[in-house]
């Protein structure tokens, strides 16, 4: 069973502006925060996997952001090195919790900026990351060192989408769906070359995040608002999960972004 | 140009960086060397590149290596050039760098720095403060001056012969016409002038007394009217029959329009030299009237610049000759800034002189009724000289009917 990390949204809010869409005028409806992501929780706790909580620290806004904690292989976690002075403080509260539960924490050098498992989405054995906006393309490179997979490193040129995450999401079938126009035309090129049955998705449906999925089996848990995405899913076998997300949109995030996996690999087969 | 070495590690063939990378820096305007490529043997090795990145300007390179680090290129650091001090005024530290006509850059504490001007036959003194490196003749160092000593961190940038073949200086397989259509490297040339006029840049007539003999005045005048020259060199000869013809209407007492010898005139030469001495000079003679056509007159007339330098043959000399050959040397030095092409005429002895001097750059045309002054001038392993064997009226004459055009 798929084991997730999700953190309460107790301290969420737009109380900086790091992308373009944060911004600090447009608050967030505290109410509805905790509404969208109580419906995230129980949506996932219906499925298949267990959900593990990280307790939510004050001043640590994004924390709620779990899929930026780190990137976890089997019982090896790799902690984020923020680019941004204003989430760097959630990095150690990762790391600890993590460490308590077991997990080998590996740091990659403090110079190396890497955002975690928002940054890096494994499809089928080859592990597909984002650079330019967050993560430095120097991080894949100790990623690939300590984990010894294939990583195709891929730069994100639109800075609305400024993870991988947010515009990429493997499937188990190994497909994907994605935005093709949030990669310059060598990660388009490097991407289909390694996955075959691409999706893509059109460029209103990508505003939504749609491809800020949560995908466990056959099932896809993935912000309202791509009812064409959706369709096609469904014609692939897959069962959608459409969920409001509009709270959390406001900071630049929604599903998987609030979602990291314990582990996402079992392990690496080189 | 200017260049850096970066490093690009990882998997970088299968996420296309490396293709991405050497397209950036061609899109960027600069150009790129792949020094050592080691590519992984199996799926999850990563590879390596080692890659020359150069540019005409510093500020080129530097936008360039910035978008590659971006890329995880990282820059490789570079062994500084070694120095020693000059033991004595006038002498070079042992093991001292000969400098070529290349464009030559040395590595001071890690940075790139030109050596000016691309000099050949010359030490390279360096001026740590003023962050600048300069080619110096043996007579210009100074005891205590620091001076780069053997090859570490020093890089020569040959002129390559271009593939686009846009001049006759790029088309021209062998850099000798003897048995090619000289109308043809004539008419090129006459497109290479204009060209040269045209962006600024300054033109050099390095030329002997055979101009004159031959015919030729006419012609050389008229280039200088329309502003084809910016700069002669030559010696006291090419000034003396010159005037003597436009004085007294011969050359070395040779009648130039009946070609027969003039009465008395083997003392037309000495007397022309006396009129010129009691004029005080040259430019003075043109400016009271005396001197009123000719190749110097023109020259005085449309503020063409001339060095002449003496020999231990010179009658006189004329006052402006300057006989202290290392003074012409740093005159002739001084005034070739600038000049991107050079017509050699007629001289051999003045024509190895001036080429010792330019850069290797400078695109150089030699033109000589000998074949062997040609070969000589055009044998220097530049791609931008290119040898004519032929007489100058003929070749001067042709020239300027192709730059009426």
């Amino acid at each position: 069973m798929r084991q997730l990390l999700l953190c309460p949204p107790d301290y969420y809010g737009i109380e900086y502006e790091i992308n373009p869409w944060m911004s600090r005028a447009r608050g967030a409806d505290t109410p509805l925060v905790q509404a969208q992501w109580k419906g995230l929780f129980e949506t996932l706790s219906r499925l298949e996997c267990k959900i593990e909580l990280v307790p939510p620290k004050p001043k640590l806004p994004d924390m709620v952001f779990t899929a930026n904690a780190g990137l976890t292989v089997g019982r090896r976690f790799i902690p984020s090195n923020f680019r941004h002075e204003e989430r760097a403080g959630e990095a150690p509260h990762f790391a600890r919790w993590m460490e308590e539960h077991g997990y080998e924490i590996v740091w990659l050098p403090k110079d190396l900026y890497f955002e975690g498992e928002g940054d890096a989405l494994f499809g089928g054995d080859v592990l597909f990351c984002g650079y330019k906006f967050r993560s430095d393309i120097n991080s894949h490179r100790a990623v690939a060192d300590n984990l010894g997979c294939l990583v195709i490193s891929v730069e994100l040129v639109d800075p609305r989408f400024y993870h991988i995450d947010t515009c990429f999401c493997p499937l188990p079938d190994g497909g994907a769906f994605w935005f093709p126009d949030a990669f310059d035309e060598y990660g388009q090129r490097a991407i289909r070359d390694h996955l075959r049955d691409l999706i893509d998705v059109a460029p209103d449906e990508a505003a939504h995040f749609s491809c800020n999925a949560v995908v466990l089996g056959r099932d896809v848990v993935l912000p309202e608002g791509a009812p064409t995405l959706v369709s096609t899913l469904k014609e692939r076998g897959y069962t959608c999960h459409p969920l409001p997300m509009s709270e959390f949109l406001k900071a630049g995030g929604a599903c998987k972004c609030l979602t990291m996996f314990m582990p996402q690999r079992e392990s690496i087969k080189g | 140009m200017f260049s850096e070495t970066v490093i690009l590690r990882g998997h970088i063939i299968d996420s296309l960086i490396l293709p991405k990378v050497l397209d950036q820096i061609l899109t960027q305007g600069g150009d790129f060397k792949i020094g050592e490529i080691k590519i992984g043997q199996n799926r999850v090795d990563q590879s390596y590149a080692r890659i020359e990145v150069s540019a005409k300007t510093h500020a080129v390179l530097d936008e360039i290596v910035l978008r590659l680090r971006q890329h995880g290129a990282e820059v490789l650091e570079k062994a500084d050039v070694q120095l020693a001090p000059a033991p004595a005024d006038g002498v070079f530290p042992k093991d001292f760098y000969v400098t070529t006509n290349q464009q030559t850059f040395i590595t001071l504490e890690g940075a790139e720095i030109e050596v000016r001007p691309a000099l050949m036959d010359c030490a390279v003194t360096v001026d740590r403060e003023a962050r600048r490196a300069t080619a110096k003749k043996f007579h210009e160092v100074r005891r205590g001056m620091e001076i780069v000593v053997g090859h570490q961190g020093i890089k020569v940038v040959p002129v390559q012969r271009s593939t686009s073949r846009t001049d006759v200086f790029e088309f021209m397989s062998t850099s000798i016409a003897l048995e090619k259509p000289k109308s043809g490297v004539i008419r090129e040339m006459a497109t290479e002038l204009k060209r040269a006029r045209d962006v600024g840049g300054k033109i050099l007539v390095v030329a002997g007394p055979a101009v004159v003999h031959t015919g030729a005045v006419p012609h050389l005048e008229k280039l200088i009217e329309w502003g084809y020259i910016d700069l002669l060199f030559g010696g006291n000869a090419i000034a003396l029959h010159d005037i003597e013809n436009a004085l007294f209407g011969t050359s070395l007492g040779i009648n130039l329009e009946r070609g027969s010898l003039a009465e008395r005139g083997h003392e037309n030469q000495m007397r022309a030299i006396n009129v010129i001495r009691e004029a005080g000079s040259i430019s003075r003679a043109v400016e009271t009237g005396t001197l009123k056509s000719g190749i110097m007159s023109a020259c005085v007339r449309h503020g063409v610049e001339f060095i002449l330098a003496g020999s231990i043959r010179d009658d006189g000399p004329l006052p402006e000759v300057i006989t202290d050959t290392l003074a012409a040397q740093d005159a002739m030095r001084e005034k070739i800034t600038g000049v991107t092409t050079a017509l050699m005429m007629g001289t051999m002895l003045h024509s190895m002189a001036v080429a010792n001097l330019l850069p290797a750059t400078v695109k150089t045309l030699c033109i000589d009724v000998n074949p062997a002054a040609v070969s000589k001038l055009t044998e220097r392993g530049s791609f931008q000289s290119l040898g004519l064997v032929s007489d100058l009226e003929p070749f001067l004459r042709e020239l300027t009917v192709a730059l009426a055009r």
